[in-house]
């Protein structure tokens, strides 16, 4: 069976940690890191990945932007996005899903809640 | 006489052969209806016996009762073997919920624990520590304080959700921040949401110390909107950052104070030996 690739994107390592850790309890996955929208953006589009788990808050550039561009690419178009952020407005979570955001989870995370959203977007049983 | 086989001698033989066969056949439907009347006979007779002996028929039923007996027994163990599989199963299905939730809080810790220790750059260990408040209490104000003045005077170096200029600086054992500090005690109140500033009170001050000996304190006045109280994880974590953001801090500071000492003697030696 093909395995799974999951680029997070998150500026924080303790949080980049935190979801590898919870992550990883999915059979058959490859996480690949990146510190910012920027980074994020140059990993995306230079290879597959089957999940992006985007962080809003980030230096050089921010999650809503990656998002949109993301989306802005037909490549891409499928690929499930999950944000993560301490931003639990409405019009945040609105504006994220509007952008193209398939789910929206806020911090601090829940790895069991983490790992069912990831579950859910890889459609994995 | 002919011999063609169709003679009167012949056909004679061949009607007597006839003739045998049909009486052959006769007598083994005569003896197949005697055998068969037997039966029958046999039948009646013990339908007829049972049905005459009640001592027959209570043996049946007493027998029968017993079977039953036997039966609801057997049925009645099934099921109570089937209730204490269920109840095991739930007691696993439990059982393995606390020990995922287990697992998650020793991931959270582990991360923190790994993170504190990941540096000795001692502006690299504050931003860790702002990453712990943040992304695993859920802290959304705070601010964190290092002693100074021989530890009599703590001083903000880092917050979030306002500027470090925003909280004051704390005298140990005055206030509810340098008594939190002076015990060694984690402190916890009610939030009113409000900066130091405009008269806000912490939600909860986390003093730092080394070896019995104060080296600062993380106090949160704000939690983020979604977080709704305290878990045992975040005392846990409480615990963890009182110890070891106190050891990562100190040691932090050590590291970078012999590393100022170093480069100052070693450009002292190279003054006199050029």
């Amino acid at each position: 069976m093909a395995g799974h690739r999951i680029l997070i994107v998150e500026d924080s390592p303790t949080m980049r940690q935190l979801l590898v850790f919870a992550l990883k309890r999915l059979k058959n996955v490859d996480i690949v890191e990146a510190q910012d929208g920027m980074d994020g953006l140059r990993k995306v589009t230079g290879d597959h990945f089957d999940l992006a788990l985007v962080d809003i808050n980030m230096p050089v550039m921010d999650g809503l932007k990656l998002i949109s561009l993301i989306r802005g690419e037909p490549t891409l178009e499928g690929m499930p996005i999950c944000v993560i952020t301490t931003e639990s407005a409405r019009e945040d979570r609105e504006r994220a899903l509007a952008l193209g955001a398939n789910e929206y989870l806020t911090k601090p995370i829940q790895a069991n809640k983490v790992l069912s959203v990831a579950k859910g977007l890889l459609k994995i049983e | 006489m002919s011999n063609d086989g169709n003679g009167p001698y012949e056909r004679g033989q061949a009607v007597l052969a006839i003739f045998k066969r049909g009486a052959d056949f006769m007598k083994q439907l005569m003896d197949d209806n005697d055998s068969l009347r037997k039966q029958l006979s046999s039948v009646e007779e013990r339908q007829e016996f049972a049905a005459k002996d009640p001592a027959d028929w209570e043996e049946l039923r007493v027998e029968l009762l017993s079977r039953i007996r036997n039966l609801e027994d057997e049925r009645e163990m099934i099921v109570e073997q089937l209730r204490s599989v269920e109840s095991e199963n739930q007691q696993f299905a439990e059982r393995y919920l606390e020990i995922e939730e287990e697992n998650n809080n020793l991931a959270n810790l582990y991360v923190a624990s790994y993170q504190l220790h990941s540096t000795l750059n001692p502006s690299e260990v504050l931003k860790v520590i702002l990453e712990i408040v943040i992304n695993l209490i859920g802290g959304e104000m705070f601010c964190l304080y290092v002693c100074e003045d021989g530890g009599e005077i703590l001083k903000p170096v880092a917050a979030e959700g306002g500027t470090v200029a925003e909280f004051p600086v704390v005298l140990l054992g005055e206030g509810p921040v340098g008594e939190a500090v002076a015990s060694g005690e984690v402190m916890s109140g009610e939030s009113s949401g409000l900066p130091p500033a405009e008269g806000g009170e912490p939600v909860v001050c986390i003093p730092l110390r080394v070896e019995e000996k104060p080296v600062g304190a993380i106090v949160i006045y704000r939690l983020l909107s979604q977080k709704d109280g305290f878990s045992a994880l975040d005392h846990e974590l409480f615990t963890l950052l009182a110890g070891h953001a106190a050891t990562a801090i100190f040691a932090s500071r050590l590291y970078a104070l012999s590393e100022r000492k170093l480069n100052t003697i070693q450009g002292f030696i190279d003054l006199l030996t050029k």
